[in-house]
């Protein structure tokens, strides 16, 4: 790194074309954050008080439980069914790869309400998936598939694929498409030339996609809000109830301080393991 | 391998299902005659497009998306490309860091933003003003528009501007006839997605806004959470629509950038 100017012309310049984002960056959005966890240790009186209530009220413990597993839950469906999408789209025709970006796209530019809402429709009691699958005679009488687990985890997963489906991508691309050849011919079967070659070129993607599924689902509160019930409630809701409805600001600046935490955490942890480029992109 | 290739096919067409089908339901219910949200529809109409148009809630929330959108999308562009300029061709010292500070609303939980901006508004008086929601459409739009730009400056040639001055052009002149034509398609292309962001932006709207000040998201969400009809239907699926120019638009700008590279 060069420290400084390195032809004359540069000098105050760039700092001033920076400065209006930083300003607004940090009056906007570092102040008002760095407010709401201050709160945390300071309302309704300076101590730790907040921190303890999470602690011992059985209601917040059990949403933050209930945030992270449902987090954890919805991890895996995302990245199992991402994997061979992300694998057509890098080693397919390029037809199919028009096709799945553009299938994948879609929903990365419609809204998350939009899709929520019709993930509501379609699967309500007598919704179409359930009008289908009873027509077709997989089941008998329809299932619950909405304000539940079930309808929290389909929601979820559906708005997280595209931000696994892209970085798996880009990194698969990177992929020399003659090394599976090469250990078939040298007598691996696929399987095992997948494991021990594949799989593990494609772990840095796999792990950044990993992280940021995880990280973003446990700030998730339209999607639980929508299509799960009282059980699924997250710390995102809960949150919103602190501040909106019963203006306890102390409990709410601890719960987020709790949420930032473990994303600080992840965030690190990836860091360590991948490095920071592969997370920025 | 051909299993597995058949395998991954048929994963790929559930995903692709997965992803358009709950969006196609709704486009096809808001045709629909009956008041209730069954699929298919009894009949066809568009009288939930009538009543969309009739209701005085629906459109003014549509003004308010507007009247917020359009100067989000103008600040975030501006003071976005003018920091990524900073940012990678400034060779600032400790330019890394301050890059990825300006990320943090991405990964920061949006609902953890907006509690942090109600509370700071309050002593402010800004919650429920037009001005106080442009900032924090700001805030949450500028990271996407500084990380488009950036890409693009990154993937644009300095010596094309080294070139310019070895022929006599000064700095500026190079960064007006050079630098600046050729990160046109990026800069808009910023800002249509700081656009589409500000009017798909829901929980700080929430947060900030008012009773009298509604964006359609919120209206949306207030309408959901009670006894929706498919009105609701209709909205999503004009949203659905403005994402879908949006992103063909966008392609075409990409298509652009692509050809002169």
């Amino acid at each position: 790194m060069e420290a400084g100017p390195v032809n004359g012309r540069r000098g105050a310049g760039p700092w001033l074309l920076l400065l209006p984002a930083a300003l607004v960056m940090l009056i906007a959005f570092a102040l008002p954050v760095g407010m709401l966890l201050a709160r945390a240790f300071t309302h309704p009186e300076p101590g730790l008080q907040n921190f303890i209530l999470l602690w011992e009220r059985p209601v917040y413990l059990h949403v933050l439980v209930n945030t992270v597993m449902i987090a954890a839950a919805a991890t895996p469906v995302t990245l199992i069914l991402a994997y061979p999408v992300a694998h057509a789209m890098a080693h397919g025709s390029p037809r199919t790869r028009r096709l799945l970006t553009f299938l994948v796209l879609i929903p990365f530019w419609t809204s998350l309400l939009v899709r929520s809402f019709a993930t509501v429709i379609l699967l309500q009691r007598r919704g179409p998936l359930n009008t289908l699958l009873v027509n077709i005679g997989v089941i008998d009488a329809p299932l619950p598939l909405i304000y539940n687990l079930t309808g929290v985890l389909l929601g979820a997963v559906q708005t997280l694929l595209p931000f696994v489906i892209f970085p798996l991508y880009s990194s698969m691309r990177r992929i020399d498409p003659t090394l599976m050849p090469a250990a078939l011919t040298m007598g691996a079967s696929p399987v095992r030339a997948f494991l021990r070659v594949y799989l593990p070129l494609s772990l840095p993607g796999l792990m950044t996609g990993a992280t940021l599924v995880f990280i973003s689902m446990l700030g998730y509160f339209v999607i639980p809000a929508l299509l799960g019930g009282p059980r699924q409630t997250m710390v995102g809701q809960l949150i919103q109830d602190q501040v909106g409805q019963l203006g306890s600001w102390g409990v709410a600046g601890a719960l987020s301080f709790v949420l930032l935490a473990v994303t600080a955490g992840l965030l690190g942890l990836l860091h360590r393991l991948v490095g920071l480029k592969a997370v920025a992109r | 391998m051909g299993r597995w290739r058949l395998l991954r096919a048929l994963v790929c067409a559930l995903v692709g299902i997965y992803l358009v089908a709950p969006l196609v339901v709704v486009l096809i219910i808001s045709f629909s005659s009956a008041s209730f949200l069954r699929f298919p529809p009894p009949g066809y109409s568009l009288r939930w497009y009538e009543n969309l148009v009739r209701d005085p809630a629906w459109m003014d929330a549509v003004w308010v998306s507007i009247q917020i959108l359009v100067p989000t999308a103008l600040l975030s562009t501006a003071l976005g490309t003018a920091a990524a300029l900073a940012l990678i061709r400034g060779r600032l010292p400790g330019a890394g860091f301050v890059g990825a500070a300006l990320m943090a609303p991405l990964v920061v939980p949006s609902i953890i933003t907006s509690a942090g901006l109600y509370i700071a508004y309050r002593g402010l008086g800004l919650n429920g003003t037009l001005a106080g929601m442009v900032i924090g459409h700001v805030v949450v739009t500028l990271p996407c528009v500084i990380a488009t730009v950036g890409s693009a400056l990154r993937s644009l040639d300095p010596r094309l501007e080294a070139a310019a001055a070895t022929l006599g052009a000064t700095p500026a002149a190079a960064f007006r006839r050079i630098t600046l034509p050729l990160l046109a398609p990026a800069v808009l292309s910023s800002m249509l997605f700081a656009a589409v962001l500000s009017f798909d932006e829901l929980i700080v709207s929430l947060f900030v806004g008012s009773a009298r000040l509604r964006t359609v998201p919120v209206q949306m969400w207030s309408n959901i959470r009670g006894d929706f009809d498919p009105t609701v239907a209709a909205i999503a699926s004009l949203c659905f629509l403005v994402a879908l120019i949006a992103l063909a638009l966008e392609a075409l700008l990409r298509r652009r950038n692509g050809d002169r590279e």
